[in-house]
């Protein structure tokens, strides 16, 4: 409790709220950011520090009241903000790895990773490792397109990580449309890994580059489906309106059971985990569209496909576990951890089923898309529909 | 029909749609061990495929030629790393039968031990492959973990994990160590209901059921026209196994069922190996009674000559794989004129083309997994 409540004073500290933040011109936000406020404050520390330093030694110029004036400090926050964003993510995302490999280990009775830190450090090591490995390139590819598709997957899948919001003062953007930006973004991968697959003068790739096109087909439908039938029932695609929906009146599981349960095998196709991973599939295609991809490529990539894990499991969250709020409480008084135990423990659902099960066929996923997902998908939306008209909600 | 619409017949004419050649192994995750399967695939489907075998050559047979009798022995251990005992035992018969020799009733009973476990071993060890080609972590591990208590009990028996040595001509090098019986039994017996946990995970599972089901069919005929032995072979209807047919060693005085499914399908491979191995754990079982009631100071080896009569003499046995054949040529001399080894792998892996045909890549590394691949033996 003591920790709470060091944690609100740090909050109340650092709310700009108060202190006029948010009378600035320059503020980029329409509501309080707490992980902007927070980069405010860093840079007015830092930048003071520049600023009265510059000082000493030219006193009064231009460049020391430039840097602690109004415009400045939010240009400096905003790139601090960045950074901040980017590392929460990083970290969730490491965390999540790292539990993987610990759950699946024990899953498989075995121990899992064991550098430092129950394991955790391994995730650093094989970063390092991939860092220092020698950037080969493969002879005879298209060179340009090799490396900017790659470049696309690994951007893509960390912008649409950075763009999930961790609660109501947590965010990057907050638009009304949210929930279909994040789809938008998140579903741009599997053409840049078609294209990737082309460029890599690889039949393997080739094939894997296919197969993840394939893949996108037989379940992008059932998912937008899904995803107006939840903005249909909260009223909007803003993320924060679909929560505090939630809120309002159940989690939205309860409503779209079949719904949870399919779009949650949807959302693991999406982030191409198994046992939906047949671009990459290693029994037959060696290691589909990454083949030809070494060292710190593919350990990028491979971070990537748990960025793209991450966001999956944060959609699921938001869209069916009420998001950053709990029942009877709200917000409460950390939503952000909420969240992200609500996201890890989705997570750990996908570990289960990738412990449990084997890879599926590219024609029997486009069976289950089509056959399966599709009919469900659009029962939920009778299913809503017909609540929605009863007057349920 | 509307006359814009082309048939797709004659747009597949004038884009002169070609048919890829991919060429998976000798380094790829599926091919375990060296070898290469070239498969021709239109889009997804495989329209034909070629085994090339031969990467792991070692002049095995040559080798032996220019070696006394004993000293063959632990090179027959490695023609199959997986099931080491098997070839042992197979040469030690061989030679035996060229000598003309009886050995004593307890070393008969050890080999048929030292047999079914290596079964057991080579058996868990190929559902292990199966579980990664389909892309299931977990039962490789879990085959793995039950493979090791096997290993341990060779550890018991002779002292070595694989490559073990055991088998000599006129019986085997040692007698059953202390506890070993009780040890064996109680393997056994754990082994039976630890391996419902990994059929719970496989059979339980429509994703692999679905995935071995109905794929890579193979008749009766097409089984004897290539030539295919073992559990592969049972899997198609052909109910034929040399420990109940054609028995060595003291196959004929226990009791156990041969697993045969008309099915033909990779499924019905699956579902034979897995019967197999508990029909080895009966096998096991009734062998110990035999050696228990044999006594402590019944004769477990006799002495041999050194040099084998000149003739030839040849003894096949089943294999975990299929049948494995010695021919024997002796010229009277202390070492072999010539020492043929038939590989049941050789063959069976020249099935791939007829069993891959009208599959989808996917199914590739599923279907293989159900011939076992061991190229120690195929390459020789």
């Amino acid at each position: 409790m003591d920790l709470v409540v060091e944690y609100n004073s740090l909050l109340n500290f650092i709310n700009f709220g108060e202190l006029g933040l948010m009378d600035n011109a320059y503020y980029p936000f329409d509501t309080y950011n707490l992980p902007y406020a927070i980069c405010y404050r860093l840079w007015e520390v830092l930048g003071g520090t520049i600023a009265w330093l510059l000082n000493l030694l030219f006193p009064d110029n231009g460049v020391s009241r430039w840097l602690i004036g109004e415009g400045a400090s939010t240009l400096f926050a905003l790139i601090l903000f960045m950074l901040v964003m980017f590392i929460v993510v990083f970290v969730c995302t490491l965390i999540s790895l790292w539990m993987e490999r610990k759950c699946l280990g024990r899953m498989m009775d075995r121990r899992g990773t064991m550098v430092g830190m129950k394991g955790f450090l391994q995730c650093v090591a094989d970063g390092l490792k991939t860092f220092m490995k020698e950037n080969t390139l493969p002879g005879k590819i298209d060179r340009m397109t090799y490396m900017w598709t790659v470049s696309l997957v690994i951007g893509v899948s960390v912008l649409v990580a950075c763009m999930v919001p961790l609660s109501a003062r947590w965010y990057v953007v907050d638009y009304d449309t949210g929930l279909l930006i994040i789809m938008a973004f998140f579903a741009l991968a599997p053409f840049f890994i078609l294209v990737s697959g082309w460029a890599q003068n690889n039949k393997y790739a080739l094939i894997g580059g296919m197969r993840a096109a394939e893949l996108m087909i037989s379940y992008e439908v059932p998912m937008l489906i899904m995803i107006a039938t939840t903005a249909l029932l909260a009223g909007s695609f803003n993320i924060g309106d679909i929560v505090y929906a939630q809120n309002d009146t159940v989690w939205f599981f309860i409503p779209q059971i079949i719904g949870f349960i399919t779009f949650f095998f949807c959302a693991t196709a999406e982030s191409e985990r198994l046992p939906f991973d047949i671009a990459e599939a290693e029994a037959e295609l060696v290691e589909g569209w990454q083949t030809e991809y070494a060292g710190m490529k593919w350990g990028l990539i491979m971070l990537a496909d748990y960025f793209r894990g991450y966001v999956a499991c944060a959609m699921v969250t938001i869209m069916y576990l009420g998001g950053w709020t709990l029942p009877f409480i709200g917000d409460g008084p950390i939503p952000e951890i909420v969240f992200l135990l609500k996201t890890w423990f989705v997570f750990f659902l996908m570990i289960l089923i990738r412990a449990a099960l084997a890879r599926v066929r590219p024609d029997q996923i486009l069976n289950i898309g089509w056959k399966v997902f599709m009919p469900l998908s659009v029962i939920n939306l009778a299913v809503v529909l017909l609540l929605k008209v009863g007057g349920v909600f | 029909m509307s006359d814009s619409l082309v048939p797709v017949k004659e747009i597949e004419e004038k884009m002169e749609t070609d048919k890829m050649w991919i060429i998976m192994g000798p380094q790829h995750p599926f091919s375990h061990g060296l070898w290469t399967l070239k498969i021709q695939v239109d889009g997804e489907i495989v329209t034909d495929a070629e085994p090339i075998v031969g990467y792991l050559h070692r002049g095995w047979e040559k080798e032996a030629e220019n070696r006394i009798y004993p000293k063959i022995i632990p090179m027959a251990d490695r023609l199959c790393y997986a099931a080491s005992m098997t070839y042992t035992h197979l040469y030690c018969m061989t030679v035996e039968k060229a000598l003309g020799i009886d050995i004593p009733e307890k070393a008969k009973y050890i080999r048929i031990v030292a047999d079914e476990v290596c079964r057991i071993n080579s058996h868990l060890m190929w559902l292990a492959a199966v579980g990664t080609d389909l892309g299931n972590l977990t039962v490789f591990l879990w085959a793995m973990r039950e493979r090791e208590y096997f290993l341990d009990l060779n550890v018991k028996l002779c002292g070595a994990r694989m490559t073990t040595n055991y088998p000599r001509i006129g019986g085997v090098r040692n007698d059953v160590t202390e506890l070993f019986d009780r040890d064996i039994l109680r393997t056994v017996d754990r082994f039976e209901k630890a391996m419902w946990d990994i059929i719970a995970l496989m059979d339980d599972s429509s994703i692999i059921v679905s995935r071995m089901k109905g794929v890579s069919y193979l008749t009766r005929e097409q089984c004897a026209n290539i030539g295919m032995t073992g559990p592969a072979m049972r899997g198609c209807g052909v109910d034929f196994d040399i420990r109940r047919d054609d028995p060595y060693d003291n196959y004929d005085k226990v009791d156990f069922e041969v697993p045969v499914l008309t099915e033909g399908d990779s499924y019905a491979r699956y579902m034979i190996r897995i019967e197999e191995m508990f029909q080895s754990c009966d096998i096991i079982r009734q062998a110990v009674q035999k050696i228990r009631a044999l006594g402590k100071n019944a004769p477990y080896r006799i002495k041999t000559p050194t040099k084998v009569p000149a003739g030839s003499a040849f003894m096949r046995m089943e294999d975990p794989r299929g049948e494995s054949l010695m021919y024997l040529v002796s010229d009277g001399t202390d070492k072999p004129y010539r020492l043929k080894v038939r590989s049941p792998i050789f063959t069976n892996v020249s099935t791939s083309k007829v069993m891959c045909q009208g599959c989808r890549i996917a199914d590739v590394p599923a279907i293989l997994a159900q011939i076992d691949m061991c190229l120690g033996e195929t390459d020789r």
